[in-house]
């Protein structure tokens, strides 16, 4: 079945819905209240024809049917009185205020199961015009073969059957409007913010990676649906960035060395070289690729690391061995150019986490330090510590080299930023921010600061020392 | 030495089959790993030279199978992943040793005939001896001419593993990673200061050195 496109949209068959269920449960509610009304109103008429006629029989038994003839003639003239009405056996009308019955009404014995049609005097003069009325009466039959009839008019049950009829129209015309009403505001507005919605994600999936999705902020399902999207695409849009400044990185940084790479060999083509400038060449060229190999490796690992690639050997790393088997692969070094590295305070310290990317961070940071401060003029030294602090592990490498310019402190843990006084001295450009990356994947952070002279890295272990790849 | 090298890239292959042939091994190249694998159940190699990632089947899978069928042949796995999980993953699938792709040749050897001579049982000894230097792991010695030399406990371990290896290109990572224990590339030449510390105290003074630098590769100690 095709179905109107109106009624593709969720908005209409929830109405519709909805709709359908409203009537049934009033319709269902109606009927029992109708059905329980009308009957309470019987009971009560029937109680008072009953009533009624145990007044009549009194008198009855008191004067006989003249008696009786004379009650009822007295009664039947009050005004809004019951029906009452003597007949012969032959069911001729004696007395009462019936004009004619319903034929068969005077046959039955006890109570009338239907309601049946009569008419009354003085209703005559137009009695084709008016409809004739309806009643529940008691018939009874008197010892001399008379009949007895005491009724009461049902225009009241009838009446309210009436009422509820029309409420029950009422009831329909209103839950009409009402679905209308849903559709246009559940349908129509939910209709016009998901439309929102999706028009906002085909712009974004169109390129425009800036846009969000809106929010109206009413705090709504629809509101947290966006939300939560925007968040997602922030994300996104951040490790798009990384992406997009790790290829200018790799096309800046690796496109000099590669160029550097291919002159030195164009150079020893030309001319007439020697054996040994051809093997001078060569080896210098291997050392070049070297060096380009290190440089996408530290690229690879610290991509990896922002994405949060989860390591699967993490366990303890003890820092206080990480600290000594890191100071005893540097010493040697910092002897020979000249740079104290010593180790100061340690604290027994365990984190979870890789003991590979620590050491690597570690020596990073310390390699760092020895390269920078070994220039400088009154004793250069590199001072190692761990310590506690607030509930934080901080592994620090202090130096009293040149350090770095405030306003290129934050600079320098990004990827391949080298100061350009640096950029004679060798180096990837990348150890800080490995360090940092290495830092940041086991939840703590890298924090620069400056010493007066020298600078200060310290690489801080949140105190929980929660596991890495948490977000 | 018979060395099967499985590796799925034609130019790397004959690469190595030829500079292989040149170090003066015999080399045999399988292009997948079902190939390889079935070379290497039926063929006598000393060492395997297996790619991690290979069509028809992984390397992984095929080291895995071969340590099944009690094919202890030494196994170095290539790699261009080359993070710090997948090394671990290629150790426990019974490869004995991991280098991660771009690699250098003087690298690669070194390492495979280190490999072919862990088959046998060096690795035991207690005492060592280089010419006229002597090590002696329970008593914890080195000495030089009937000299005792006072070493530090790294530098030691340091003269330990170069023994062991005595007579083969042993590299620096090679180095840093049997006497540190970590897998990553230093920065700077730190391993180089710390070989030149320990010559320095194994040489100065006595006669012809022992430690000699490998042009492109590495050290090694060997007698004379």
């Amino acid at each position: 079945m095709r179905l109107p496109a109106v009624m593709k949209t969720t908005a209409a068959r929830l109405s519709a819905l909805f709709l359908i269920l409203f009537a049934l449960c009033a319709a269902v509610l109606v009927a029992y209240m109708s059905s329980l009304s009308v009957r309470m109103l019987t009971q009560q008429t029937q109680d008072t024809i009953m009533a009624e006629m145990q007044g009549l029989d009194t008198a009855y038994r008191r004067g006989g049917l003249p008696a009786l003839v004379r009650v009822v003639e007295v009664r039947a003239r009050q005004p809004g009185a019951n029906l009452y009405l003597i007949a012969d056996p032959n069911g001729r009308i004696l007395s009462g205020n019936v004009e004619s019955i319903e034929p068969g009404v005077l046959e039955i014995e006890g109570w009338t199961q239907d309601p049946f049609a009569y008419r009354r005097y003085g209703e005559s003069d137009d009695a084709a015009a008016r409809p004739r009325h309806h009643a529940l009466a008691l018939v009874l039959r008197l010892p001399n073969g008379m009949i007895l009839l005491v009724g009461r008019d049902l225009g009241e049950p009838e009446k309210l059957r009436d009422i509820v009829n029309h409420a029950l129209l009422l009831a329909f015309a209103m839950m009409g409007i009402g679905a209308l009403l849903i559709w246009f505001f559940v349908g129509r507005h939910a209709l016009k913010r998901i439309d929102a919605i999706s028009e906002a994600g085909r712009r974004i999936m169109g390129g425009d990676l800036a846009g969000r999705l809106p929010v109206s902020g009413s705090g709504d399902e629809f509101d947290r649906l966006s939300e939560n999207l925007n968040v997602m695409l922030a994300r996104i849009a951040r490790l798009n960035d990384g992406l997009k400044q790790v290829s200018d990185n790799i096309a800046h940084d690796l496109k000099t060395p590669l160029t550097r790479l291919r002159n030195r060999a164009e150079a020893a083509l030309a001319g007439k070289p020697s054996p040994a400038e051809y093997r001078a060449a060569l080896e210098a060229a291997i050392a070049e690729s070297d060096q380009l190999i290190r440089t996408f490796n530290a690229i690879l690992m610290i991509s990896r690391l922002e994405a949060g690639y989860s390591a699967e050997q993490a366990g303890p790393v003890d820092l206080a061995a990480t600290v000594a088997d890191v100071v005893d692969l540097y010493e040697p070094l910092a002897e020979e150019v000249g740079v104290g590295l010593a180790v100061g305070e340690v604290a027994t310290a365990t984190v979870a986490g890789n003991r590979e990317l620590v050491g690597q961070a570690l020596s990073n940071v310390v390699d760092n330090a020895i390269k920078y401060s070994a220039g400088s003029e009154d004793a250069p030294s590199v001072l190692v510590s761990l310590t506690r602090r607030g509930g934080d592990l901080v592994l620090e490498v202090a130096d009293n080299g040149p350090g770095i310019p405030p306003e290129d402190m934050e600079r320098v843990t990004e990827r391949f930023v080298r100061l350009e006084q640096s950029r004679s001295r060798p180096g990837s450009g990348l150890g800080l921010s490995l360090a940092r990356a290495v830092m940041e994947f086991h939840g703590g952070r890298l924090e620069l600061s400056a010493k007066n002279p020298g600078l200060s890295v310290r690489m801080i272990f949140p105190g929980d020392s929660k596991r890495h790849g948490e977000n | 030495m018979k060395i099967l090298v499985i590796e799925d890239d034609r130019e790397a292959a004959d690469y190595l089959k030829k500079a292989l042939a040149e170090a003066g091994h015999t080399a045999h190249v399988a292009f997948d790993g079902e190939a390889g694998f079935a070379l290497a159940v039926e063929g006598d190699y000393d060492v395997l030279v297996v790619d991690r990632m290979l069509p028809r089947r992984d390397g992984l899978s095929v080291i895995a199978e071969l340590r099944a069928r009690n094919v202890g042949t030494p196994v170095l796995i290539l790699s261009a992943l080359g993070e710090v999980d997948d090394r671990v993953t290629g150790l426990r699938a019974g490869g004995d040793d991991y280098l991660t792709k771009p690699y250098a040749f003087s690298e690669l050897l070194a390492r495979i005939e280190v490999l072919e001579r862990r088959t046998g049982a060096r690795e035991v000894e207690t005492h060592y001896r280089v010419g006229d230097l002597e090590l002696d792991r329970l008593s914890h010695t080195v000495k030089r001419a009937g000299q005792e030399i006072p070493l530090q406990p790294r530098e030691f371990r340091l003269l330990e593993y170069l023994m062991r290896h005595a007579g083969q290109v042993v590299t620096r990572t090679m180095l840093l990673e049997n006497v540190w224990d970590y897998h990553f590339d230093p920065q700077t030449n730190v391993i180089d200061v710390h070989v030149s510390r320990l010559r320095g105290k194994i040489e100065k003074g006595f006669g012809a050195p022992v430690l000699h630098t490998v042009r492109g590769a590495g050290y090694m100690l060997k007698a004379g």
